[in-house]
């Protein structure tokens, strides 16, 4: 047997008593046992946890790397930064690049960017255009874009409003790859940055209502059922959205769902002032709908958690409201906003490993970590007691919007591994 | 009287107190638009750049006279023409106006937000002449002073309809905010259309009849209706708007007796107000231009001497 390299010792483990011990060799999980002070692994590196969590490393289904075309929001290299810094070991980058990742080239030069920059991960899983140029009149090349490293398409950004063409789209992926579905009725929210509702009409703000979002996904279950083909639903981010799916998942509809943590964890209030670093597409909600998502999150209605990693750069979000784009950056700060929410016991650590790590995998069948023997060592630690300060130097990726800047944040990454290589350590990285 | 505000972005930042000094400040300074020379020398040597990124003819001018009536120099930038046609951020214009060092900025923009944006960029006075759909406080505060020239200082029991787009006025959300912070009852009446979906978190009640919503009123506001309006699908057509909404001498039948009716114009004639209503006798719609300017030298004064006042207080 390999001898162990890699040891995370006196660590907790979400759904377990007591504390443990990690013992990898080679880049795979030897077996994780309870921690015994005596024990000795000579020739490895031992990581003492000192009763920090010991969480498998995250999936993040939904990002925004910019590259290429867009290096000044992002790159491939600052976003996996990021992605070891937040905990994760596998990241999916959606299409909107400039040129739009719709043939093989572009997958193939961001892997290979991902490559070069982070040769022992986080991992680089590009998603493949539905439609060429996202443009909605015709199918990208979905065999080709598998082939050259693709997980799964998706027109994300530009929702695909012919519903013939989004039909076949279904159809011809079916025995390729995941269709990931950006949820907007692209009619009813032209140019909206704000939920439409009592913060849109205080503020003279053009409004996207939920049902904008919601009717795109009643259309996506009833494509799914009628042609048993399989869809996830992006950023779902209101209650309407939710007890559609759960009517679905009821039926046996071939449907999963994602939310993000910005939709758990702030609501539309949060654009008093005509804040820009909390304008997202789709917008922040209601508090009703961020308490329906919590819900459906731990019921398992919305299967996994996404950050919607959307960097911009400062003078993109210094404008007025309505000029500012959409999005915020998530990466760096997933796992510590979300624990807000454990530490009100709305959430556990086990649904965070089950939503941000475990099911994200299974649906895109990504290698990730159950701490079984020969998982690949994919995992992070976590102090959920650090308090931090989120400031632009915190932050790994090249984004500084979000709307937590400034804000203290209780719970922190600090240190990821992926394959057993140490990708993150706080206590080396600073700030 | 220590002003304190360095900014006027809306008139929900200003108190009933400040509501006062606004009025009797203009009180005080429309007697000088009735002189033979209508200027005095309050703001000599102020400069006031009139930034307008949207087109706009009666705002801007009665601001620029209201300038020029208190001998402050004024100059005119708008969109066209300006660098902001050529790509330029409004950050970036902000702070190339701020580095000439001028007293005021008066601002109209299309993007609600905008005013605010600017003056937290700015160290001058930044006085909103309209944003996008959010605000436009010295029209709601022109208004005010026209309504109080009529009834008095104490608007308490009044009944205010406002009639027209409401989803797209900032002239309605800003008239909203002041007239029920002085105890005004103030009604809503548009097609559900021309509403903002959550239209009663203004703080008014809505109507989708007109009948009902000029029942005892003792004001209607008539609003300008955007004639790309029906393009955008919110109408069928400006007939059918009429049919229903505009506002005339038979449907005022059973408001108060002596209804007052107002309109911040531009109007379209036949639409928005029947043509012998809007030169009728109760129509007060010229003397809310007058009012204008008078108000507007008023936010000025007040505003562009602020520093002044808190250094030798």
């Amino acid at each position: 047997m390999t001898p162990p390299d890699l040891v995370v010792a006196d660590a907790a483990v979400p759904g377990r008593d007591g504390r443990w011990t990690l013992v990898c060799a080679a880049g795979q999980v030897l077996e994780l046992v309870p921690h015994d002070p005596a024990a000795r692994f000579p020739e490895a590196r031992v990581i003492e946890a000192k009763g920090q969590l010991l969480l498998p490393a995250m999936t993040d289904a939904h990002t925004h790397l910019r590259e290429p075309g867009q290096e000044w929001k992002e790159d491939i290299a600052s976003g996996l930064a990021a992605a070891a810094g937040g905990g994760f070991s596998n990241i999916l980058c959606m299409a909107n690049t400039d040129p739009v990742n719709d043939n093989e080239s572009v997958t193939r030069l961001m892997l290979r960017r991902a490559s070069d920059a982070w040769p022992h991960g986080p991992r680089l899983f590009p998603v493949g255009a539905l439609t060429m140029g996202l443009a909605g009149k015709q199918l990208a090349p979905m065999e080709e874009l598998l082939a050259a490293g693709c997980v799964a398409f998706s027109n994300d950004g530009e929702p695909v409003a012919d519903t013939e063409l989004f039909r076949h789209a279904l159809e011809y992926a079916a025995d390729l790859a995941p269709v990931i579905d950006h949820c907007e009725d692209p009619y009813m929210a032209k140019g909206a940055g704000a939920n439409e509702g009592v913060m849109s009409a205080r503020l003279g703000l053009r409004g996207q209502p939920d049902v904008a979002e919601a009717l795109q996904v009643a259309r996506d279950i009833l494509l799914a059922e009628y042609l048993n083909a399989p869809v996830h639903l992006a950023h779902v981010s209101c209650r309407r959205a939710v007890e559609l799916i759960a009517d679905a998942k009821r039926r046996g509809a071939p449907v999963t769902a994602e939310t993000c943590p910005h939709y758990l964890t702030m609501t539309d209030a949060a654009l008093f002032g005509y804040d820009t670093m909390a304008k997202v597409n789709p917008p922040l909600r209601t508090d009703d709908d961020r308490l329906a998502l919590i819900q459906a999150l731990r019921e398992g209605v919305i299967d996994i958690l996404a950050t919607d990693h959307a960097p911009h750069a400062a003078h993109e979000k210094e404008t007025p409201f309505e000029d500012a784009k959409n999005g915020i950056t998530g990466l760096d700060t997933a796992l510590g906003s979300l624990w807000e929410l454990v530490r009100l016991g709305q959430l556990t650590a086990e649904d965070i490993a089950q939503r941000f790590a475990w099911r994200p995998a299974e649906i895109f069948k990504l290698p990730h970590c159950r701490f079984a023997p020969g998982d690949p060592a994919d995992f992070c630690l976590f102090d959920p007691e650090q308090s931090w300060v989120v400031t632009p130097e915190t932050l790994r990726s090249k984004g500084k919007n979000t709307p937590l800047l400034g804000q203290s944040l209780t719970g922190r990454v600090t240190l990821t591994a992926v394959n057993g290589h140490v990708v993150y350590e706080l206590a080396r990285a600073g700030a | 009287m220590n002003w304190p505000h360095k900014d006027l972005l809306d008139v929900s930042q200003l108190s009933r107190e400040d509501v006062d000094v606004v009025m009797r400040t203009a009180a005080s300074f429309r007697e000088i638009n009735a002189r033979p020379v209508k200027k005095v020398p309050t703001l000599k040597g102020k400069s006031v750049v009139l930034f307008f990124a949207e087109p706009s003819t009666r705002t801007k001018t009665s601001f620029d006279i209201a300038g020029k009536r208190l001998s402050a120099d004024t100059f005119g930038l708008a969109k066209s023409g300006s660098s902001l046609q050529k790509g330029e951020t409004l950050k970036d214009t902000v702070l190339t106006l701020q580095a000439m060092n001028p007293d005021a900025i008066v601002m109209r923009h299309a993007s609600s937000g905008a005013a605010d944006f600017v003056a937290r960029r700015v160290s001058c006075a930044v006085i909103n002449a309209g944003d996008g759909w959010h605000a436009h406080p010295t029209q709601a505060l022109l208004d005010l002073f026209t309504l109080r020239e009529v009834w008095g200082d104490d608007l308490v029991g009044k009944t205010v309809t406002i009639l027209g787009d409401v989803a797209h006025s900032r002239v309605a959300r800003s008239n909203i905010r002041l007239l029920t912070m002085l105890g005004v009852t103030v009604r809503l009446c548009a097609p559900r259309t021309l509403l903002p979906k959550d239209a009663r978190a203004l703080g008014a009640k809505v109507f989708h009849e007109l009948e009902p919503a000029l029942e005892n009123a003792d004001a209607v506001m008539c609003l300008r209706l955007q004639l790309e309006r029906q393009e955008a699908g919110l109408l069928p057509d400006l007939r059918e708007y009429a049919r229903r909404f505009c506002l005339t001498k038979a449907r005022l039948k059973n408001a108060a007796p002596d209804v007052k009716v107002l309109h911040p114009g531009p109007i379209n004639r036949g639409v928005e107000i029947a043509s012998d209503l809007a030169d009728a006798g109760n129509s007060l719609i010229l003397d809310q231009v007058a009012s204008g300017v008078a108000v507007r030298m008023a936010i000025l004064y007040l505003h562009i001497t602020r520093k002044e006042k808190g250094e030798t207080a």
